[in-house]
């Protein structure tokens, strides 16, 4: 009994901390300009008020229609091609294809910063640099390490009689994806696609290093410019974070089992 | 290799050590306690998870500039604020300091990455109490039974039971987060910058700088490079053994 309230204790303080930061951010984007003086930051407002959300959503609001433009192509063609290289390792193994796969998996882990020159300089000659489509493009290649890996996991559990029936049965490799594969692939692509929704969405150095242009930049780098910017209106600085956040913690609350697998896969044991 | 003489880059090297170290400690020492607390599987332990987790659906960004603010010192000792606003309220102003203002350094320490650590693992804690969570829920109840009627106490079970088959995990974790936080970026930048004397500049800040605001294009890729090692020293010889093993089995 003891033991049942000394745990319930510490999950509570525990929960305090980390919920700390959001009582911040709501107390603060919720009062008036001139509440948010600092002696009183930790206190509720006293009459709440949507100003800071009206003028942060004014400020932000085309750059979180850019980052749904980025996110949502970006995150279906990272899953596509992911399940497809997904079945391509687990199943049509060939020679090196474990050695090909090692190294897809590398990329994963490869520090943004030491590809950011070359790639700035390949979206140059291609003609894409500055533009949201050349940063769908970086996140889909970004992407495929950890699609790849979390559809071969997935895959590597159907049973290869499977695939070998529709082989025989005079299915091409394409057929044999679309028709056996594909339809049974839902699960892995919530998993994927929650996943890659959340990181791209929420990405900075490569949204603010490919799109120099305020009108093209996603909601990450207008939050940090926002941040910087002249006079410091920090509740409308908190109701801007808030913004910025609202779509991957929708996702999270509604579908954080999910959420949780795709982590869990991130730690390569799948 | 005129970079390893750059004052900057040193400072750099020496606060990416620390920060490591304590982000990595600090993410494995409150993952292993959350994880042990939602063990007990009390009512409402999953809403205490979904809690602990829910900061990695956040940006960086928004947790830097969440973070910015509560440890802004303000002006001390007479109009502190954030942090100290609260401890002034709590009665603690002993404690009050300059947090990321701070330009004291123990041991090559600069103190002000203290308060970018305490963002930094309440950011990370959730994802190794996730997977310590894992782990703990795929030890078999039975070999728990088996200890506690031979009389072995909890820190026991704990200690000779569930820590050596957490092992594994742990490395795991250890090399993901050690991977994020020689690369960390975002956070830094959103919540401190470099700092005062560089206190809290990372490579990937001097990198970032000298690259697209200084035009410094070999500064910028040297750098890069030695972020490049850095990670590879570390991720290489994990997934290699990853995949010995998983040939094994």
């Amino acid at each position: 009994m003891i033991k049942k309230i000394v745990t319930y204790i510490l999950l509570v303080v525990f929960a305090l901390f980390f919920l700390m930061p959001i009582y911040v951010l709501l107390a603060t984007s919720l009062k008036p300009l001139r509440e948010v003086g600092l002696e009183k930051m930790w206190f509720l407002p006293k009459e709440p008020s949507l100003d800071g959300f009206a003028k942060a959503f004014n400020r932000l609001a085309p750059n979180l229609r850019n980052s749904f433009i980025l996110v949502i192509p970006a995150t279906l063609l990272s899953a596509i091609i992911g399940s497809i290289n997904g079945y391509v390792l687990s199943k049509l193994k060939f020679r090196g294809s474990d050695l090909l796969f090692a190294l897809v998996l590398f990329g994963m882990f490869i520090p943004y910063q030491s590809v950011l020159f070359p790639l700035i300089r390949f979206l140059q000659d291609i003609g894409l640099y500055g533009s949201l489509w050349g940063l769908i493009l970086v996140h889909v290649v970004y992407g495929l390490p950890i699609t790849t890996l979390i559809f071969r996991n997935y895959y590597s559990e159907v049973p290869t009689e499977l695939i070998e029936a529709a082989g025989i049965d005079g299915a091409g490799i394409f057929r044999t994806y679309l028709k056996v594969l594909f339809p049974i692939s839902l699960p892995g692509f919530v998993v994927v696609v929650i996943w890659q929704f959340t990181n791209i969405w929420n990405e900075f150095l490569f949204a603010v290093t490919v799109t120099s242009d305020p009108t093209k930049q996603p909601i990450t780098v207008a939050l940090v410019n926002l941040a910087g910017s002249q006079v410091v209106e920090w509740n409308v600085q908190m109701a801007g974070a808030l913004l910025a956040a609202l779509p991957t913690l929708v996702v999270y609350v509604l579908l954080g089992k999910y959420f949780l697998r795709g982590l869990l896969a991130g730690s390569v044991k799948g | 290799m005129r970079l390893f003489e750059d004052p900057r880059f040193q400072t750099d090297l020496w606060n990416t050590l620390y920060f490591t170290l304590f982000f990595i400690l600090g993410c494995l020492i409150l993952g292993i306690i959350l994880a042990t607390l939602i063990d007990r599987n009390l009512k409402a332990s999953s809403i205490f998870r979904n809690i602990y987790l829910f900061p990695m659906a956040l940006s960086f960004v928004v947790t830097g500039a969440v973070w910015r603010w509560i440890f802004a010192p303000g002006i001390l000792p007479n109009s502190p604020q954030g942090m100290n606003l609260l401890l002034d309220i709590v009665g603690l102003d002993l404690l009050q300091w300059k947090w990321f203002t701070s330009t004291e350094s123990f041991l090559n320490f600069n103190v002000a990455l203290i308060p970018v650590i305490v963002a930094a693992v309440w950011q990370m804690s959730g994802y190794t109490m996730a997977m310590y969570l894992a782990g703990l829920r795929g030890i078999s109840q039975d070999l728990i039974e088996a200890a506690e009627v031979d009389g072995a106490t909890g820190w026991q079970i704990f200690w000779k039971i569930k820590f050596p088959i957490l092992r594994p995990i742990t490395l795991s974790a250890m090399i993901i987060l050690g991977h994020i936080s020689l690369k960390i970026f975002d956070l830094v930048y959103a919540m401190t910058g470099s700092g005062p004397n560089n206190v809290t500049d990372m490579p990937a800040l001097y990198m970032f700088e000298t690259t697209f605001r200084a035009n410094k294009y070999a500064t910028g890729s040297a750098i890069a490079i030695i972020m490049l090692l850095l990670v590879a020293v570390v991720i290489i010889p994990y997934l290699a053994s990853a995949f010995r093993k998983e040939k094994r089995v």
